[in-house]
This record gives structure tokens, C-alpha cells and sequence, in this order.
């Protein structure tokens, strides 16, 4: 092992724990900052020792040079744009869309990956390549629904529509089955086509029929299914750094999501099966609020700290289920001062 | 093998790192993790040195484009969503 291919090693490993230890900083609101800046370091390192890394050995070409820099300088660019100008109540669904463009970027690895190498791909590759293109392309397409939800691009309450359950059925069925050959190395790009289509389609019809005050939770939940798929982008690419990460915000996204379902009385079982799946008719049809199962469970409580800014936490909303507005302001509005901002 | 334990290594420290948090935290949190999962920027730029052709070059293109978006991006807005919690008298913007 060279001496540049260790210093890169060892900075991975530097980076992975600015990650967890940045993650850990955030449980707590004071430290939250130093956390976020402790990630946003780890980051850096990563991509830098990255950069060192091809550099050394001289892999990229001076078009490749060419095209990283003109695609990264632009997403860049986009994403400091965006997020620099974004209203504050119009932040979930920005998250949603980086969201969606990481699992993007997630399956678009794993599918140059497979093109690359020759036509009886080994298993080990083969493997981690389909679960990454599923669920990449799953989320792309699903977190692009989600965040137009909440847009207004897309009708916010539950799509449904006849047939979607069977329609849903056969495209996981059709995802199954191009995985398999795929995952066997046979099939080519054509069963690996078929795939990314089905999964895209699967994340279209996955997200329609969940209503729009579900979001949160299905944003946070395919946040987790992304950094899932960058893991597997890692083991497609026998990247530590990326597998680290990936499993890292797989697992505490997950823990996340049950944190926000409890935080909202749902559970998560009943929010994803918000179109298919259940027993339960989708009949109603109008609007997210008709159509809700009862709740169950102790009753509602204003969350503290959002009290104050809250003014959906009336009393009627004790009585009926969350709706879009007070589900804003027990998972969405960080704590306001009451002190006037001037941002 | 290696790769493998670090994974399921990685998974349980994930689900150990989040304790009690405040319902405050939840959405700063999540931005977190998802500006974390655009470390696949590496991934681009791994793809790109290996890229040789039009499509290969191609998808190297969107890999970085769609990745820097996501880590620049997450974390410039997980920081501005973390500005409201500063105390009101070191409150700059």
C-alpha cells in the first residue's frame, strides 16, 4: 500500500467519525451547530482525500476533468442557490428534492459501474449493484413526488386511484424478477433498464397515495432508503467512506422516521400503506382529512416549545386527526424566539 | 467480508447515535443525515476516473452534478435551519 493510499485511508476514517460524531452533536440544540460544521468538515476531508487519490494515480482524463468540474460546479451552485434563497417554510421540500438527487446520483454510480465491466458481472458487484439502482431510483422518483407534494406541484392529498394496487403489485413483481437476473450477472443492460424503470415508476405510485401532512415522515423515511443506497454504492465501489456514511444515515434515518411518526401519533405502518397495502377502503377520496383511521393512544399534547408559535395547537385539534397545518407545527417549526428576527 | 462488517458495524452505531432528541431537532436532523448520504459525491468522482466513453462521461456528469447538489445544498440549508436556534443577541442576520 502506497503512502498516498494510506493518508486517504486514514482520512476516510477521520471523515466517517466527524460523521457519527457530528450526528451525536445534533441530539442536543446548543451543540447542534458545532455538529453540523463537524460534519461539513469530515466532508471536505473526504472529497479532498478523493481528489488526491485519482489525482496520484492519474486516472481522469482531461475530459473527465472537464466533465466533473462542469457537473459538480453546477450542482454546487444549484444547491447553494437554492438553499441560500428558500423561504423557511418552503425548506421540507427542498430537503426532499437534495434528497432525491443524492439517490439519483446513488443509482447513476451503480449503473456506470455495471456498464463498465464485462458481460458476466461477479456476483459480489453484481449483487450490490441492483439493490442500489432499486432503491436509488425508488427514492429519486419517490423524494421528486414528495417534495411536489408539498410544492402544490403535485395534489397533496392521497392520489388513489383504481387499479393502483395491482399496478404497485406488478411492478415490484418486475422489479423482483429484472433484480434477479440482473443480480446474476445475465440480462445486461436490458434487464438492468427494466429495473431502473420499474423502481422509478415504483416510487411514483409508492408516494401518490400518501397525503401530504404525511410527508415528513415519508421524506425522513426515503432520506434513510438513500443513505442506504450510497452504502451500496460504496460496496459497489469498494469505498469504505460512502459505505460508513451510507449504513450511518440508513440507521439512525430509520430511528428518525419513528421518532417523527410517535411525534405525530401515526405509525409508520399505517402512513406507508396510505394507499395500498391495508385492508381499509380508500373510498373517500377528497382530501387527506376524511379518510384518516382513528387515532389510538393517549391523547394529543402540545409539543413544548412550539407552543408559543403554534397556532393550530386549539383545542378542536385535541379531537381531530393531524391535518397538514398542525403537523407543520409540532414537526416542522423549530423553536421561534419571541424576540423579533430580522433574517 | 471487510466491507460487510463494516456495514452492519456502521448500522448499529446509526441506530445507537440518535437518543432522546427534542421534537425541535427532528427536521435539522434529518437535513443532517441527508446532506451526510451526499458523500456519494466521492462516488462521482470515482466513476469519473474510470469513465473512458461519451456515456460513461456522461453519467460521471450527472453522478457530480446531482451529488454536489445534495452535499452543498444540505448543508447550507441544515446551517440556516440551525440559525434560529443561536440566541437572539448573537443573531447576525
Amino acid at each position: 500500500m502506497s503512502t498516498v493510499d494510506t493518508a486517504v485511508r486514514l482520512t476516510y476514517l477521520a471523515a466517517a467519525a466527524c460523521f457519527v460524531l457530528g450526528l451525536h452533536l445534533m441530539n442536543s440544540p446548543v451543540r447542534a451547530r458545532r455538529g453540523n460544521q463537524l460534519s461539513a468538515a469530515g466532508m471536505a476531508a473526504a472529497v479532498v482525500a478523493t481528489l488526491v487519490l485519482v489525482i496520484d494515480a492519474g486516472a481522469i482524463t482531461a475530459t473527465g476533468w472537464t466533465f466533473l468540474g462542469a457537473g459538480a460546479g453546477a450542482g454546487a451552485l444549484a444547491g447553494w442557490y437554492t438553499a441560500r434563497t428558500v423561504r423557511m417554510t418552503a425548506m421540507p421540500q427542498l430537503v426532499s428534492l437534495f434528497n432525491a438527487v443524492g439517490g439519483g446520483a446513488a443509482a447513476i454510480v451503480a449503473v456506470h459501474e455495471f456498464t463498465r465491466l464485462a458481460a458476466p458481472v461477479p456476483a459480489r458487484v453484481a449483487v450490490p449493484t441492483v439493490l442500489d439502482v432499486l432503491i436509488g431510483a425508488l427514492t429519486f422518483a419517490g423524494s421528486l413526488v414528495a417534495s411536489g407534494k408539498l410544492q402544490g406541484l403535485v395534489p397533496s392529498g392521497p392520489v388513489v386511484f383504481t387499479g393502483g394496487r395491482v399496478l404497485t403489485a406488478g411492478l415490484s413483481i418486475v422489479a423482483v424478477c429484472a433484480g434477479a437476473v440482473s443480480a446474476t450477472g445475465r440480462g445486461g443492460m436490458a434487464a438492468l433498464a427494466v429495473l431502473l424503470l420499474a423502481a422509478l415508476a415504483l416510487g411514483v405510485v409508492g408516494v401518490l397515495p400518501i397525503g401530504g401532512a404525511d410527508m415528513p415522515v415519508v421524506i425522513s423515511l426515503l432520506n434513510a432508503f438513500t443513505g442506504t443506497a450510497v452504502a451500496m454504492a460504496g460496496f459497489v465501489l469498494d469505498n469504505s467512506v460512502l459505505i460508513v456514511a451510507g449504513a450511518l444515515v440508513g440507521a439512525s434515518g430509520t430511528i428518525l422516521t419513528v421518532l417523527m411518526a410517535q411525534a405525530m401519533n401515526r405509525s409508520i405502518v399505517s402512513i406507508v400503506a396510505g394507499g395500498f397495502g391495508t385492508g381499509d377502503s380508500p373510498a373517500g377520496g377528497g382530501g387527506g382529512r376524511g379518510r384518516r383511521p382513528p387515532r389510538r393512544g393517549p391523547p394529543r399534547r402540545p409539543v413544548p416549545g412550539y407552543a408559543r408559535s403554534a397556532p393550530t395547537t386549539r383545542r378542536s385539534s385535541s379531537r381531530t386527526p393531524a391535518g397538514w397545518s398542525s403537523c407543520r407545527a409540532t414537526a416542522w417549526r423549530p423553536r421561534r424566539r419571541s424576540t423579533p428576527s430580522t433574517s | 467480508m471487510t466491507n460487510l462488517s463494516i456495514f452492519l458495524l456502521a448500522l448499529l452505531v446509526g441506530f445507537e447515535v440518535i437518543g432522546k432528541v427534542p421534537a425541535t431537532l427532528h427536521t435539522p436532523l434529518m437535513s443532517a443525515a441527508n446532506a451526510i448520504h451526499g458523500v456519494v459525491l466521492v462516488g462521482a468522482v470515482l466513476i469519473a476516473a474510470s469513465a473512458h466513453d461519451l456515456v460513461g462521461y456522461a453519467l460521471a456528469l450527472f453522478a457530480a452534478g446531482f451529488a454536489a447538489m445534495n452535499v452543498v445544498g444540505g448543508y447550507v440549508v441544515t446551517g440556516r435551519m440551525l440559525q434560529m436556534f443561536r440566541k437572539p443577541t448573537e443573531r447576525e442576520r
